[in-house]
């Protein structure tokens, strides 16, 4: 269990996604079946078990010690395993520091009181306050450290090494501790079978096109073009009556969307853009956002937003996978299966014909329904492409329509984290709306921490540091007067209205586009601008 | 009937010892002082007289410029020194290089002033030496009970499985100019570490000092900017806290911040700084070692000078002992810079 600890504490203060994989894969490697299997099983979040209440926790701490003792502790740390980590009184020799197993074992098939009574035991025996703050955590399944199911996948593929989406791919047929996943990845046996119904197939990634230097190389002819919906990229399986819904890393969402599964009659595999949509017509991000992140549904919810499936890639049929037909063969199966299910839960992303790049272009331009905010742009793909797990170079493109645009003045600078925490790398930027003296103030309508290149962060740090008006903790306000502060021309994919900013609005996905060093504050946009662009955005 | 507030009482300059006619680590220019230790907050400039010992006196010359106070006194360990009717003795803390207990006795009747104290061991100064009194004037810096400083190898042991781990890195570590920067140099040669250690320049003076008095720290260099980034891969660095988030620390190569204070034991306090390697190793008496204290020394009363008091006095009122919190101020949490 120390070990595991010790990796949980590391992880939940290293910014780096590359130090973070360095820390998973060589805990991976060092530590012994079974317990390197629970920890990659509860980082990935494939744990399961009936969290417990952190209230007895208190209860039993406040019998070893003084309340009132504990109360001032507790409220000096505001965290209640924490405090109680760090406050447990230790009784050595009372017993044995447990494993990692052990703990996990207890939790998934013990009763609550055994639990209960196990976890005191086991808090009694750790000697560092690490140990029982993991213990705590893992406990009540608030294990936040900051990583992804996908890197904890991908640290383990390191052992090998294996492309991640091999282990992607065999996941579900895996169960923890993962000891026939390890003795392959480590060369020990035959690679786990993967087949078995409902599995997650990694998916097939775009490259963002250079405009510049691809379509001179490109031949129009090879490729077909479509929409990239602005909803978010599922996987849907249905396969000898299993059924699920997938994100784009595997994460299993099926309870979140019934209504979708339930509209297959077929065996098969689609990929596809995951939308909120009324009568075929694509609504706004914000409605799809009613339906993420919800643990349960409920009829009434379904109603009011109705999800489907906007098709765009088929990878198994029946019982044939289909990915290593052509692009353009896989589609015609692809508009075949969708017609025959026969449902308005799921529908096809249409291909948009061009002959030539500037046709295409004007494509881009012109937005489908009219709203340039139900799709980010158009994607490209070459007919003779098989369906490649990963991000391969060449087949598919994806190219961006161009963002919104606004010039904001910097207001605030925030010190960044790990390799940036020596920088003031996050920026608060505000624009003109009236004051109450009848002149104009600086209102805040966004943050952004990148879009800049190290030279210009550099520079943005420096002007930072010259101009600070006031310091809070790691913030500083900087000069932002008419004539004399920074402009930064942001850009954003879009805007919806927000009660919880101050302006009333709330960009989608802001980034630092150019610094303005040549435009006084006073010429940067009023709020007005905004709103207007909102109204079109609602208007339509 | 003799009081112990007729020996000692606090005052805003600091604790006043009127038969003596002298303060103990006042906060304000004063005639007569007696300093138990070096770090600034206890030790200022600007006295008439000042006793102290040998190395405490050297560290105020260092800091301060050689003419710091009008006249010096050093006391050796032990030695006793007449202040008027007070006797007063210096003896080992256990802090930093030179730092001392004011033990004075009047008529009969034994106070102690702790000052900044610890119980472990400390390869920079000899050990806490525990004296019977009436009267124990305590800090309480980390008086609550949270703080349990784990042991200073494990954590050492940490950081240089770190430095293994990602050798394509700097380790940058925030400590203390005084006392704390040498102990983690010590304990780190300890360990086993005989490579050369980087340290910034606002450390050089005092490691210098420290060598004189015999503390051997090993091979070290200046981390300065003539040196290639890459050069600083692997290795080891020390600086003043402020450092560590400052452009100071842009010349070495992804630096992995860690910072060595007894503070880091609380993971928002890391999280506000940015550390990424929270290293708990302080020279402050934790939470067992101040409860530990007072129960050996088992005073008739215990005062307590700064930091937490409130959870420190309560804790002696419930085992038997009568507490009092002076509330002095001045008295920064070192740590913190
Ligand atoms: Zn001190």
């Amino acid at each position: 269990m120390r070990a595991f600890a010790e990796l949980l504490d590391r992880l939940s203060l290293t910014p780096s996604r590359n130090a973070k994989l360095t820390l998973v894969r060589d805990y991976l490697r060092d530590t012994p079946d079974p317990d390197r299997g629970w920890a990659l099983a509860t980082l990935t979040g494939d744990l399961t078990f009936d969290a417990a209440k952190p209230t007895f926790i208190r209860k039993a701490v406040e019998e070893r010690m003084d309340p009132q003792l504990f109360w001032w502790s507790y409220d000096y740390v505001g965290d209640l395993a924490e405090a109680v980590a760090l406050v447990w009184p230790m009784r050595p020799g009372a017993n044995r520091e447990p494993e990692l197993s052990e703990v996990v074992e207890a939790l998934r098939t013990a009763t609550r009181a055994e639990v209960q009574r196990l976890i005191e035991g086991w808090l009694d025996a750790m000697r560092e306050p690490r140990e029982r703050w993991a213990l705590l955590k893992l406990m009540t399944r608030e294990l936040r450290v900051g990583l992804s199911a996908r890197l904890a996948k991908q640290a383990a593929a390191d052992l090998g090494p294996v492309p991640v989406a091999e282990v992607e791919e065999l996941w579900h047929a895996l169960h923890p501790p993962y000891e026939d996943l390890f003795a392959w990845l480590e060369g020990r046996s035959e690679k786990p079978t993967s087949d078995n119904p409902g599995r997650f197939r990694p998916v097939m990634l775009a490259q963002a096109i250079d405009e510049a230097v691809d379509f001179a190389k490109l031949n129009p002819a090879d490729y077909s073009a479509e929409w990239k919906w602005d909803g978010i990229r599922v996987q849907a399986v249905n396969e000898r009556g299993v059924q699920r819904l997938y994100t784009r890393t595997g994460d299993d969402i099926s309870r979140t969307f019934p209504d979708i599964l339930d509209a297959f009659h077929e065996d098969g595999v689609l990929d596809g853009e995951l939308l909120v949509m009324r009568d075929g017509k694509v609504a706004t991000f914000a409605d799809l956002q009613q339906r993420l992140n919800r643990k349960a549904v409920d009829a009434k919810l379904m109603a009011q937003y109705p999800a489907a499936i906007r098709a765009y890639d088929i990878l198994a049929e029946g019982e044939d996978d289909l990915r290593t037909l052509p692009f353009c063969e896989r589609r015609k199966r692809l508009e075949a299966f969708v017609e025959r299910q026969h449902t308005p839960r799921i529908d096809l992303s249409p291909l948009q014909p061009f002959s030539s790049w500037p046709d295409l272009a004007d494509l881009r331009a012109a937005p489908p329904e009219g709203d340039p905010q139900i799709a980010e742009g158009i994607m490209l793909k070459r007919v003779d492409s098989i369906y490649e797990a990963g991000r391969p170079k060449g087949p598919w493109f994806k190219w961006k329509r161009d963002p919104f645009l606004v010039d904001a003045v910097l207001m605030y600078a925030q010190r960044g984290h790990g390799k940036r925490s020596s920088f003031y790398s996050d920026y608060t930027f505000g624009v003109w709306t009236p004051s109450p003296e009848g002149g104009r103030m600086l209102t805040p309508v966004g943050k952004a921490y990148f879009g800049f290149t190290d030279e210009e962060l550099k520079q943005i740090d420096k002007f930072v540091r010259d101009n600070t008006v006031e310091r809070f903790g790691p913030v500083r306000s900087v000069r932002a007067e008419p004539h004399a502060g920074l402009v930064f021309e942001v850009a954003f994919e879009g805007l919806q209205r927000s009660g919880r900013h101050k302006s009333g609005v709330a960009m989608r996905f802001p980034r630092i586009n150019r610094i303005r060093w040549d435009k006084p504050p006073r010429e940067a946009d009023e709020l007005t601008t905004l709103e207007r662009l909102l109204e079109q955005i609602e208007a339509r | 009937m003799i009081r112990p507030q007729d020996l000692l009482c606090p005052r805003p300059e600091g604790l006043y010892c009127a038969p003596g006619d002298f303060y103990i680590d006042p906060v304000r220019p004063v005639d007569r002082a007696v300093i138990t230790h070096g770090h600034s907050d206890h030790a200022r400039s600007g006295h008439g007289a000042v006793l102290a010992t040998p190395q405490t006196l050297d560290i105020m010359g260092e800091r301060y410029g050689a003419q710091f106070a009008q006249a010096m006194q050093p006391a050796e360990y032990g030695e006793v020194v007449n202040r008027d009717e007070v006797e007063v003795t210096l003896v080992p803390a256990g802090h930093v290089l030179g730092s001392a207990q004011a033990v004075v006795r009047w008529k009969g009747l034994t106070m102690v002033v702790s000052g900044d104290y610890k119980r472990r061991r400390d390869p920079t100064c000899p050990p806490f030496q525990p004296v019977a009194c009436d009267v124990f004037i305590t800090e309480a810096t980390f008086g609550l009970p949270v703080f349990k400083h784990p042991d200073d190898k494990d954590e050492i042991a940490r950081l240089l499985r770190s430095v293994a781990q990602f050798p394509e890195r700097a380790h940058m570590i925030g400590a203390y100019a005084l006392g704390k920067a040498q102990r983690i140099i010590c304990l780190l040669r300890e360990a086993g570490w005989d490579e050369t250690i980087y340290v910034h320049g606002a450390l050089e003076r005092l490691n210098a000092l420290y060598e004189r008095h015999g503390v051997d720290l090993g091979p070290l260099a200046p981390a300065t900017t003539g040196r290639k980034k890459d050069e600083f891969a692997g290795q080891i660095i020390i600086g003043p806290p402020s450092a560590l988030q400052d452009r100071w620390s842009r010349r070495f190569p992804d630096p992995v911040a860690a910072f060595a204070s007894g503070w880091m034991q609380v993971r928002a306090r890391a999280r506000q700084r940015g550390v990424e390697l929270p290293l708990v190793i302080s020279d402050h008496a934790d939470w067992d070692e101040l409860t530990a204290t007072v129960d050996e020394i088992r005073p008739g009363e215990l005062w307590i000078t700064h930091g937490r008091e409130e959870a420190l006095a309560r804790w002696a009122e419930l085992h038997g002992v009568s507490a009092r919190a002076l509330a002095l101020v001045g008295y920064e949490e070192e740590d913190e810079d």
